[in-house]
């Protein structure tokens, strides 16, 4: 790819990626870029390479060719823990907290301080570690719920806290696999409340299901099937495009 | 220095009952040979406190700790050895001073390996730093290919057999399946007497708490949360930033340590080491003191260890044969009834009973009879 090629305000720029496993290619010569501030959702039918796609990002899967740029860094090469540190962060699809420890710990843990392994052992829960927890706290309304054990929380709770674990790494891109899945009503819109606030300053990469949530939050949406793009644009053209509903929509 | 913040209450309970028992009650208790076989007991509980780290904690089980207690405990045993085969004492050997069982077995000079262990200093180095690397090797070897779990059990349990064919098979260098045996004097000072043993005793479970003291203040560190962590959600603790092959790396090496500190005072407690401490079954034994102790509870796996290794005692004094179906079973119950092993059972069961006591009485003192009951049975 020639420099200057692309535009320069592209946070994300995935080109060529294709991961084969044992030859079959989950994920197919796929390239898209993400902006700045933007919130990008991804959906597509079951097996299209979704959750694929942000673990090659994350660097859980190995990419068998092609590359990711963020900030004009090469991901496919670096280990998670040093994407992490680039600003990268990645929620799953099952809340994956640490139910043994309390709401403050788990936050704590992701405050991005101390993550060596001296760090950690001389690390300090000094005030700035409290008001950034308290105030992370705050924002995904577990606020009052600070001291309780992580297996104590309902499931919405659950997949706030692993946003919060996200939010208080303070990541220039979120990526979030299905976050409003397995959630009430209430829980839903809170939550789309919760996205809205929290991309300020960031980009949010979201995989998701749920239509009416698409609509809420999504500037742009990516449709996936069989490891390609399908269809790419605003809601509205995607909503529209003739290909889209013949795979997925129209179920 | 121990405040109510260092431990919570019930670990305030089992260190303080800990204390009393093995400063208190055990020495008055006692004649020097029973203290003695405790003294063997507790260089076990070192190893305990390694596996509530690496174990408990950070969920990497290792059924090799046999291995680094050995480690520590044949350097100690190598200057020890060194400073009882001084050329008087084996003025009837073919090369005088050497250790005896290298004369026994042909070889004329010191080997190179066992030359710095004339120096204690270097021995006390060594005793922290060869079991340290040797787990810093299998650590950044195993972890950093993501090696766990089962796998790394295995491995762990082969290297205990590789360990204990070596330690057999040299027997030039190691003393072979004997060990090394006979040693007489540390500086000078006979550590056969029962005023040595009494001393020893004395110093070990200074070292004992000293290592509780460490492993606790570990645990109370971020490390020691991360270390959790990373037992129930590998990922989420690598997408927060860390590598966990490095914090894994670290909780297996310190409870190498750990364990090798645990040898070398079992070299001086018992007055030789072999390679029966090393292999398989004394590696798995270790495992299971911990878990009928606790092995998320550094005193519940001490008091597992001492209680185990007096059953131990006591019945394969009498039966012989049963012992070994008895630790079996020991640890089969342990494993699908009470999964946090003594320590589980005194948080779930006692713990709460006390509690009850309190409120129910109130104002009114309680007998000091229902806390002394209690409490040496965690």
């Amino acid at each position: 790819m020639l420099i200057g090629h692309q535009p320069k305000d592209f946070l994300l720029a995935v080109s060529g990626l294709t991961v084969s496993f044992d030859g079959f290619k989950a994920v197919n010569d796929l390239s898209f870029y993400v902006e700045e501030s933007e919130i990008r959702v991804i959906i597509g039918p079951n097996g299209a390479g979704k959750t694929t796609v942000l673990d090659l990002i994350c660097g859980k899967t190995r990419a068998t060719a092609g590359s990711i740029q963020f900030r004009g860094k090469e991901l496919t090469r670096m280990k998670e823990n040093e994407i992490v540190k680039t600003g990268v962060g990645r929620k799953f699809q099952t809340p994956s907290i640490f139910e043994d420890l309390t709401v403050f710990e788990n936050l704590e843990i992701s405050f991005p301080r101390g993550r060596s392994v001296f760090g950690s052992l001389t690390f300090r829960r000094d005030a700035t570690v409290k008001r950034r927890v308290e105030e992370v706290a705050e924002m995904i309304f577990l606020k009052d719920r600070l001291n309780v054990y992580a297996d104590e929380l309902s499931h919405g709770q659950k997949q706030w806290l692993e946003i919060g674990m996200l939010l208080i790494q303070d990541p220039d891109l979120l990526m979030l696999d299905e976050p409003v899945a397995g959630m009430s009503v209430s829980e839903r819109s809170k939550t789309a409340e919760l996205l809205n606030r929290i991309i300020k300053n960031r980009s949010v990469l979201v995989i998701e299901h749920d239509m009416k949530f698409v609509e809420d939050i999504a500037h742009k949406v990516t449709v996936l099937h069989q490891g390609q793009i399908l269809s790419e644009g605003t809601m509205e053209r995607v909503k529209n495009d003739p290909k889209v509903i013949e795979v997925y929509l129209g179920h | 220095m121990i405040n109510s913040r260092f431990f919570n209450r019930s670990e305030l309970v089992g260190f303080i009952s800990l204390a009393l028992l093995l400063i208190v009650i055990l020495p008055l208790a006692l004649d020097v040979f029973r203290l003695n076989l405790v003294a063997k007991y507790l260089t076990y509980a070192f190893v305990a406190i390694g596996l509530v780290m690496c174990w408990g904690y950070g969920g990497i089980l290792s059924l090799g700790q046999g291995v680094f207690f050995g480690l520590g405990g044949y350097c100690m045993a190598m200057f020890l050895k060194l400073e009882a085969s001084i050329v008087e004492n084996t003025k009837m050997q073919s090369t005088p001073g050497i250790p005896d069982f290298m004369d026994w077995n042909q070889l004329t000079a010191l080997p190179f390996l066992w030359k710095p262990f004339h120096s204690f200093p270097f021995t006390l180095l060594a005793i922290v730093l060869v079991p340290g690397i040797f787990a810093f090797i299998i650590g950044a070897a195993m972890f950093k290919r993501r090696v766990g779990g089962v796998y790394f059990a295995i491995i762990t349990q082969a290297i205990a057999a590789i360990m204990t064919i070596l330690i057999v098979g040299q027997q030039g260098y190691t003393g072979g399946i004997n060990g090394i045996t006979d040693l007489r004097t540390l500086y000078g000072w006979d550590i056969r007497t029962d005023h040595a043993k009494l001393i020893l005793y004395f110093v070990e479970v200074a070292f004992l708490f000293a290592s509780i003291i460490a492993a606790q203040f570990i645990r109370l560190t971020k490390l020691g949360r991360i270390l959790v962590a990373m037992r129930e959600q590998e990922d989420r603790v690598r997408f927060s930033g860390y590598s966990v092959a490095n914090f894994k790396i670290f909780s297996f090496c310190a409870a190498a340590i750990f364990a090798a500190i645990g040898g070398a005072l079992f070299t001086l407690e018992v007055g030789f080491m072999s390679p029966s401490f090393v292999g398989i079954v004394p590696s798995i034994e270790m495992v299971i003191y911990t878990a009928v102790g606790g092995r998320t509870s550094i005193i519940g796996a001490i008091f597992g260890t001492i209680l185990v290794n007096f059953a131990k005692t006591s019945l394969s004094e009498t039966f012989p044969q049963l012992w070994l179906f008895g630790l079996g079973a020991l640890f089969i119950a342990v494993v699908l009834a009470f999964p946090n092993g003594l320590a589980g059972i005194w948080a779930d069961h006692v713990q709460p009973r006390i509690d009850r006591l309190f409120a129910s009485r109130g104002s009114k003192t309680w007998s000091d009879g229902s806390v002394a009951d209690g409490a040496p049975a965690e």
